[in-house]
C-alpha cells in the first residue's frame, strides 16, 4: 500500500509504485477531473500540482510523489470559488471542456508564482497545454482577470 | 451542405404529437410516419420526447445532439425556451437515447454535424415549444372560459383576468388532453426575449471543477479496463497471437482477439496498457503495406475515369479555351487528423440479450447497430448512453472505437472500459480526405472570367458512411463539392467536376470537410485570376459579387475592419471569402516576414450567420474554427510510409498552441435571416487568406497545403 497526499487528504492505494499518478487518481482514487491526453507529457491534459508545481501526471510515476502536496483540480475549491474558476466560469471559457482542468491547474500555478503575468508570462506558461477547441483567447482573458480578482481588484 | 434548405419545419412525414405524461403533465414530441401512430417510444418504453412538462411544474427538454463544445445543452434548450417565456434555469436537460424519432433532418439518421445542429432546431423545436405553449393558454383559456389572447405567460405560469393563475405544471394534465395545433408559429424575432442574447452555457460550472463526465471517465461497477493493440499497417489483420508474457502480468483478467485488434482487460488500465507492450502479434499487413505520402498522391494526381458535373453554367468547362487569356492551377492537399483531446474510448456492458454502451459519440443508431452485431443482440436492446465528447470535429462520426469494447465484456461477463491511447488515436483515425484540386479559367480583355472550371479529385466519405446518399450511379457525392458548386462570382460559364478517387485507407468527415479543400483552391485561384487582372484581390473579387449581396457585404467589410490596402509597413494581406452551412464569411490576414518566413499576426473574420441563438457561442465557435484552421493552414500532415501513419503524438503532428495564436478580430453581423451553421465555415477561410498573404509579401504562389513545406512559414 501506498500512502498518497491528495488535496489535504492522506489515501491509499493499492497502485503498483511505477504507476503513473494520472492513472492512480483517475482509476484507483476515482478522481476523473484529471485527463488523460497525450501519456507523453505532451498537452497538459493530466496536468495537477505537486508541491505546488503544475506537474504532468501522465509521466509522473506515482513512487515520486510519496510524501508531498498533489492538489488536482477537485481540490482547487469546494464549491468553484477559487477566482481562477470564477474568472472561467465569468468568461464561459470551456467549449468541450476536457483539457479545461489542465489549463486551470497551469493557470492557478502560473498566478501563485506570479500574481501579475503579462501576455508572455502567459504563453510561456501555458504552452504545454493544448486545447483542439481553440479557447486560447478566452484561457488569456481568464487569467488576466483571475489575477485581477486575486489582487482583491476590480471583478 | 449550401444544397439542403436553411430553416426546415417538421419534415412532411414528421407530426408533432402531444401526449399524457404518467403523473398528469405533458409530453410533445414526434410521431413518425403520420397521425394516428401512438408515441415513439424509447428504450424503457417511456414516451420519447423532446420536451415533458412534469405535473410538479418540472420543465425538461431532451436534447438530441451531442455536446462536443459546441454549446448545444445551452443553445438548443434556449429555443424552446424561448417559445414557453420561461427562463433557461427553470429547464433541465437531459440527454436523448438513439431513437429514430431524433432523426436528424437534413442528415437521415441521428447525428450531430454538418453544422446542422442550430438550423434543424429552429424548426422542430421551436415548433415543438410554441405548440406545447398553444395547448397550456389553450388549457387555461378553457377552464377559466376566457379568449386566449388574455392570458399571459411569464416564469411557467399562466395569468388571466380576474386574477387567475395556474403554473403550467397545474394546466399540463389538461393541455395534454387537447389536440396539438398544426399551424403552431414560432415567434418572430422582433418577440425574442433570449434568443439573440448572450446567454452563459448550461454546462461551463461541471467543466472548471472536472465534475464533467465525459466517456472516459464512466465508471461501473465491477469495471474491468482495456488497452487495444491495432494492425500498425492500416487495414492489417491478426494473423496470431503470443499472449503467454502478457497474461502472466499483473491484473491482467484475459486477452480478447477481437474484430479490430487484440484488448487486454486489466484489473486497471495501466496494467492493461502495459501488458499490451507484452503482446507478441504477428500481423497480416494486407493491401497497404506498399501506400506512402507520395504513392497517394501520385494516385491523385493520374487519377483516371468520368467525373461527374455538380454544376455546369452555360457552356461550361468547353468555354474555358474560347477566352482572351488562359489561367490554370492545381492545388493539393494533405491527409490530417482530428486529434480530439479525449482519446477514443468506448465503455461496454453486455448482458445476456442487452448491451449498455457509454460513450462520447456524435452518431448514436450506428454506435447501437455496431455495438448490436459485436454483443449479438438487437440494435433496439443496445442503450447508448451519450456522455460529453472531449472534442469530436467528425472524428465521432466514427465508431471503430465501439465493436472492441463490446467483444471484450462480453467476453469477461462484466463492463469494459476500453480505452486508446494517443498514439492509437493518430495512427488509427479516418483521416480528413486529400485532394488534388484543379482550376482553370478563361478572362476577358476586362480580366473578368469568361468561364470558369474546377476539377476536384478526392476520395469520398459517404461512401463508405453513408452508402445510400451515393449508392444511385452518377449521384455526386455533396460533402466533396462544398464551397465549390456554389462557386459565387459572376461568369457566364462555370463548370464543377468531381472525380472520385479512393486512397486504399479510410477518410472521414474532419471538421468543415470539403469546404476546407475547395475554399482554398477556389480563393487562391480567385487571387491568381486577380493578380492576372492586374487588379487588386479585394476590388476583384467585390466586382464580382453582384449576385451574392451576403458574401459582398461581409468581403467589404472585412477589407474595411482590417484596413485593406493601408496595412503597415511590413505587413502584408490576404483575403478570402465564402460561403458554407448557409454561412457567409470572410477573413484577412495580416503576416509579416521574419528572417524569410511568414509569421501570421491577425486574422480579422466578418460573419454573417443570420439570426445568431446565443452570440457568446457563436463569437467562440467562429474563433474555434479558425485556431482549428491555422494548424491546417500552416503545418498539419499525416504521412504514411508502408502503409503506417508517421505521426504519433503531438510531439510529430503540430497543433496551434497558446503562444501560436495570433490575435483574433471577429465581427458579427447583426440579421435575422435563417440561422446558417457556425461550427465550421471559419475553419475553411484561414488557409486561402494566409496564403493569399503569402503571395502578396514574397510574390510566391503556394499551392500545397500545409504551408509549411514551402519553406515560407
Amino acid at each position: 500500500m501506498l500512502t498518497l497526499k491528495v488535496n489535504g487528504q492522506s489515501l491509499e492505494t493499492d497502485a503498483s509504485p511505477d504507476t503513473p499518478l494520472l492513472w492512480v487518481l483517475r482509476d484507483h482514487l476515482g478522481m476523473t477531473g484529471t485527463k488523460f491526453g497525450c501519456g507523453k507529457s505532451l498537452c497538459g491534459a493530466c496536468t495537477v500540482h505537486v508541491d505546488g508545481s503544475a506537474t504532468r501526471s501522465c509521466v509522473t510515476p506515482v513512487e515520486n510523489v510519496i510524501g508531498k502536496e498533489i492538489r488536482t483540480i477537485e481540490g482547487l475549491s469546494k464549491d468553484r470559488s477559487h477566482p481562477v474558476q470564477k474568472a472561467w466560469m465569468e468568461l464561459d471559457v470551456p467549449q468541450c471542456g476536457y483539457c479545461q482542468s489542465g489549463q486551470i491547474m497551469s493557470a492557478t500555478a502560473l498566478l501563485e508564482r506570479n500574481p501579475n503575468p503579462t501576455d508572455a508570462d502567459i504563453d510561456s506558461a501555458m504552452a504545454g497545454n493544448i486545447c483542439r477547441c481553440g479557447t486560447y483567447p478566452r484561457i488569456r482573458a481568464a487569467i488576466h482577470k483571475a489575477a485581477d480578482m486575486m489582487k482583491g481588484g476590480s471583478k | 451542405m449550401s444544397h439542403l434548405p436553411n430553416d426546415l419545419s417538421l419534415g412532411r412525414r414528421n407530426f408533432l404529437k402531444g401526449s399524457l405524461l404518467a403523473g398528469g403533465g405533458l409530453l410533445i414530441g414526434v410521431s413518425l410516419g403520420g397521425c394516428g401512430k401512438p408515441a415513439p417510444t424509447g428504450p424503457g418504453g417511456s414516451p420519447v420526447a423532446w420536451l415533458h412538462i412534469g405535473g410538479d411544474n418540472a420543465i425538461t427538454i431532451l436534447i438530441d445532439k451531442s455536446e462536443m463544445g459546441q454549446g448545444v445543452y445551452t443553445s438548443l434548450p434556449m429555443l424552446i425556451a424561448e417559445e414557453l417565456d420561461v427562463p433557461l434555469s427553470m429547464v433541465k436537460v437531459e440527454v436523448a437515447p438513439a431513437d429514430k424519432a431524433f432523426i436528424n433532418v437534413f442528415l437521415g439518421t441521428m447525428i450531430t454535424g454538418g453544422s446542422t445542429s442550430i438550423r434543424e432546431g429552429w424548426g422542430k423545436l421551436r415548433t415543438a415549444g410554441a405548440a406545447a405553449r398553444a395547448m397550456l393558454v389553450g388549457a387555461a383559456a378553457d377552464a377559466w372560459k376566457v379568449d386566449p389572447a388574455q392570458i399571459k405567460v411569464a416564469d411557467a405560469r399562466l395569468t388571466g383576468p380576474g386574477g387567475k393563475s395556474a403554473t403550467f405544471g397545474e394546466m399540463a394534465e389538461a393541455a395534454a388532453k387537447r389536440e396539438v395545433p398544426k399551424d403552431a408559429k414560432p415567434k418572430d424575432a422582433k418577440d425574442f426575449t433570449l434568443v439573440g442574447k448572450p446567454t452563459p452555457r448550461l454546462d461551463t460550472p461541471s467543466k472548471v471543477d472536472g465534475s464533467a463526465e465525459y466517456g472516459i471517465d464512466v465508471k461501473l461497477p465491477g469495471m474491468k479496463y482495456a488497452a487495444l493493440a491495432q494492425s500498425p499497417v492500416l487495414g492489417g489483420k491478426v494473423k496470431s497471437v503470443d499472449a503467454s508474457a502478457a497474461e502472466k502480468m499483473p491484473g491482467v483478467i484475459k486477452v480478447v482477439t477481437t474484430s479490430s485488434g487484440v484488448a487486454v482487460v486489466a484489473d486497471h488500465y495501466w496494467q492493461a496498457h502495459s501488458a499490451r507492450d507484452a503482446l507478441k502479434i504477428t500481423w497480416e499487413d494486407g493491401a497497404n503495406v506498399h501506400l506512402t505520402t507520395a504513392s497517394m498522391r501520385t494516385g491523385l494526381a493520374t487519377a483516371k475515369g468520368s467525373p461527374l458535373t455538380a454544376r455546369k453554367d452555360g457552356a461550361g468547362a468547353a468555354a474555358v479555351k474560347g477566352g482572351k487569356k488562359t489561367v490554370s492551377a492545381t492545388y493539393e492537399l494533405p491527409i490530417r487528423a482530428h486529434a480530439t483531446m479525449e482519446p477514443m474510448n468506448c465503455t461496454a456492458d453486455v448482458h445476456a440479450d442487452s448491451c449498455d454502451i457509454y460513450v462520447g459519440t456524435q452518431i448514436q443508431q450506428v454506435a447501437q447497430a455496431v455495438a448490436a452485431a459485436a454483443a449479438g443482440v438487437q440494435p433496439e436492446k443496445v442503450n447508448v448512453h451519450t456522455t460529453m465528447l472531449g472534442g469530436g470535429f467528425g472524428r465521432r462520426l466514427e465508431v471503430d472505437f465501439i465493436p472492441a469494447a463490446v467483444e471484450a465484456s462480453k467476453a469477461v461477463g462484466v463492463p469494459v472500459k476500453l480505452v486508446w491511447t494517443r498514439e492509437d488515436d493518430f495512427t488509427h483515425d479516418a483521416y480528413g480526405p486529400p485532394a488534388h484540386n484543379s482550376a482553370s479559367a478563361s478572362l476577358d480583355a476586362a480580366g473578368n472570367p469568361t468561364a470558369v472550371h474546377l476539377n476536384i479529385v478526392s476520395p469520398s466519405i459517404t461512401a463508405r458512411v453513408f452508402p445510400p446518399v451515393v449508392a444511385k450511379p452518377g449521384t455526386v457525392d455533396p460533402f466533396m463539392v462544398e464551397a465549390a458548386a456554389n462557386y459565387l462570382y459572376d461568369a457566364p460559364n462555370v463548370q464543377v467536376d468531381v472525380l472520385r478517387h479512393e486512397i486504399g485507407i479510410n477518410v472521414g468527415y474532419l471538421r468543415s470537410v470539403s469546404h476546407q479543400l475547395n475554399a482554398f483552391m477556389v480563393e487562391s485561384f480567385m487571387d491568381e485570376l486577380a493578380h492576372t487582372a492586374g487588379k487588386d484581390p479585394f476590388e476583384y473579387r467585390r466586382a464580382l459579387l453582384s449576385k451574392q449581396p451576403r458574401a459582398k457585404r461581409v468581403l467589404e467589410e472585412a477589407a474595411t475592419r482590417a484596413n485593406w490596402g493601408k496595412a503597415a509597413a511590413g505587413t502584408h494581406q490576404g483575403i478570402a471569402v465564402m460561403e458554407g452551412y448557409g454561412t457567409y464569411l470572410a477573413a484577412v490576414a495580416d503576416i509579416t516576414l521574419v528572417d524569410g518566413k511568414a509569421k501570421v499576426g491577425k486574422i480579422t473574420c466578418v460573419v454573417d450567420c443570420g439570426q445568431k441563438v446565443n452570440p457568446g457561442i457563436v463569437e467562440s465557435q467562429i474563433v474555434s474554427g479558425m485556431v482549428f484552421g491555422l494548424p491546417q493552414a500552416l503545418w498539419s500532415e499525416i504521412t504514411l510510409d508502408g502503409g503506417k501513419v508517421q505521426q504519433t503524438n503531438f510531439d510529430s503532428y503540430r497543433v496551434v498552441r497558446m503562444n501560436d495564436v495570433p490575435m483574433l478580430d471577429v465581427v458579427m453581423i447583426d440579421s435575422t435571416e435563417a440561422p446558417g451553421g457556425i461550427g465550421e465555415p471559419s475553419v475553411a477561410v484561414v488557409a486561402p487568406a494566409i496564403a493569399n498573404a503569402i503571395f502578396a509579401a514574397t510574390g510566391k504562389r503556394v499551392r500545397d497545403l500545409p504551408l509549411a513545406k514551402s519553406g515560407l512559414v
